[in-house]
């Protein structure tokens, strides 16, 4: 075993460099944009392993899924038809309402909505960061998504596309130290944002006067600002309101609506543009 | 024979990777030890020519890739640990099993102090006494490890 003589490097000299490639990395990911070839091909570099990674998760479901009685899946297809019969009832109303709105919306000359293109992800459950909040999805840039699009389930808001790579990609969740979302309060209409501070069941108001409407139970929706977020999607109710008035702003904090901790089917949104308004 | 025995630490460093990104129910997620550094500490102690601070900063390279944190932190921070144990790793061998457990745990925590601090100045994160539970549990592992992997190399014949 030659392990004291012939070393052709000194350790010193490897871990000189081994510094500075990384101080080169980490200064390099802060200050240069997402979404480049490099990338994008580096986030793909580890997909299957992501994918190797929640297969026993996939495994045990599959088997629980097996084991169900025909009683419990009698009764869960019972609740299920419930839902849907009332679902369609509102989609009927919804319908109306909206032919309604594009009709008022043309009176007034003001430019109509369009709904926008949407995709379904499936959550991989795989272990990230602990420092941050996020997680992996089954959706790369073959399903033709990218950086920066708003992320939904059937709640609310769960956050934004970050690290897009061929076949997985990472969702900032909204309560991330380094996400802020644009909201409005749907009973005023003033406009606000909410900062992630993170914990999971809680969010900030950032730089809310004291003298600001707000109220327990106000519900907060996108406000379409920014540009990220389409318009009236709802994102928390307002929880604790602190006016202390030796502080400069009054300290507000609400509750994410989305189930933030048990996501497990988001929905991709587009943004509103003239070239995607095919549904479907 | 050289890439033989790539291939073999390869395949348990690819396990621990594994490991490391495997879901755990969410109440002991933070209990999780860092499989992938005591892996590649425990290569760093028994065949120091083979594996170094290079494989260390890939390996952590992959590991930010993999959990999506800030690109960098994990390879910088890998490389310096692997450097204070290589660097001593002939003293380190004559301990105890427990006594080596200590060690790594005193490893661990500089990695923990170190990582919580890059991503302090990053992201702006507040320091959680939570964040060194796997410390606590790395260095119980420490001697389950040490002996598994042992017995790995000496049937497999890695030197």
């Amino acid at each position: 075993m030659k392990l004291m003589f012939g070393r052709t490097i000194s350790l010193q000299l490897r871990l000189f460099v081994a510094v500075v490639l990384s101080v080169m990395l980490i200064v390099g990911d802060r200050y240069t944009q997402g979404g480049t070839t490099v990338r994008t091909s580096l986030n793909t570099l580890v997909s299957p392993l992501l994918y190797l990674a929640n297969l026993p998760y996939e495994v045990f479901s599959l088997g629980a899924k097996s084991l169900h009685t025909r009683d419990q899946l009698l009764t869960e297809n019972e609740a299920l038809k419930k839902k849907q019969l009332l679902q369609s009832e509102q989609l009927q109303q919804y319908q109306f309402l909206s032919k309604e709105n594009q009709k008022l919306r043309a009176l007034l000359g003001s430019s109509a909505k369009q709904s926008n293109r949407k995709i379904i992800a499936q959550v991989l459950s795989v272990h990230s960061n602990p420092y941050s909040h996020q997680v992996v999805i089954n959706r790369g840039t073959i399903d033709g998504i990218s950086e920066g699009q708003a992320v939904v389930d059937e709640m609310g808001v769960v956050g934004q596309l970050t690290k897009v790579g061929s076949t997985t990609s990472r969702v900032l969740l909204m309560t991330d130290t380094t996400h802020a979302t644009p909201v409005r309060i749907l009973r005023n209409d003033v406009r606000t944002v909410v900062e992630g501070i993170g914990k999971i069941n809680s969010v900030k108001l950032s730089h809310v006067p004291h003298s600001l409407d707000v109220r327990i139970g106000d519900v907060l929706v996108t406000s379409g600002l920014g540009g990220t977020f389409p318009e009236g999607y709802p994102v928390a109710v307002v929880t604790e309101i602190n006016r202390d008035e030796g502080r400069p702003f009054a300290q507000v904090y609400a509750e994410p609506i989305a189930q933030l901790d048990r996501i497990r089917l988001l929905v991709i949104l587009w943004r509103n543009q003239q070239e995607t308004i095919s549904n479907e | 024979m050289n890439s033989r025995y790539f291939l073999l630490i390869a395949v348990s460093i690819f396990l621990a990777l594994i490991m490391a990104l495997m879901p755990l129910p969410f109440s002991f997620d933070p209990f999780r030890p860092d499989w992938v550094l005591l892996v590649l500490m425990y290569w760093a102690l028994a065949v120091p020519h083979r594996l170094n601070i290079g494989t260390a900063w890939v390996v952590g390279l992959l590991i930010d890739l993999a959990t999506g944190s800030p690109l960098g932190i994990n390879s910088l921070t890998y490389s310096i640990c692997i450097f204070v144990t290589v660097s001593n790793f002939q003293k380190i061998r004559n301990f105890s099993i427990w006594q080596q457990a200590i060690l790594v745990g005193l490893f661990l925590t500089l990695y923990h102090l170190m990582q919580f601090w890059l991503n302090h100045f990053l992201m702006d994160v507040y320091f959680n006494p939570q964040y060194l539970w796997p410390v606590v549990t790395g260095m119980l592992s420490w001697p389950w490890i040490f002996l598994l992997l042992r017995k790995y190399r000496r049937h497999f014949r890695i030197r």
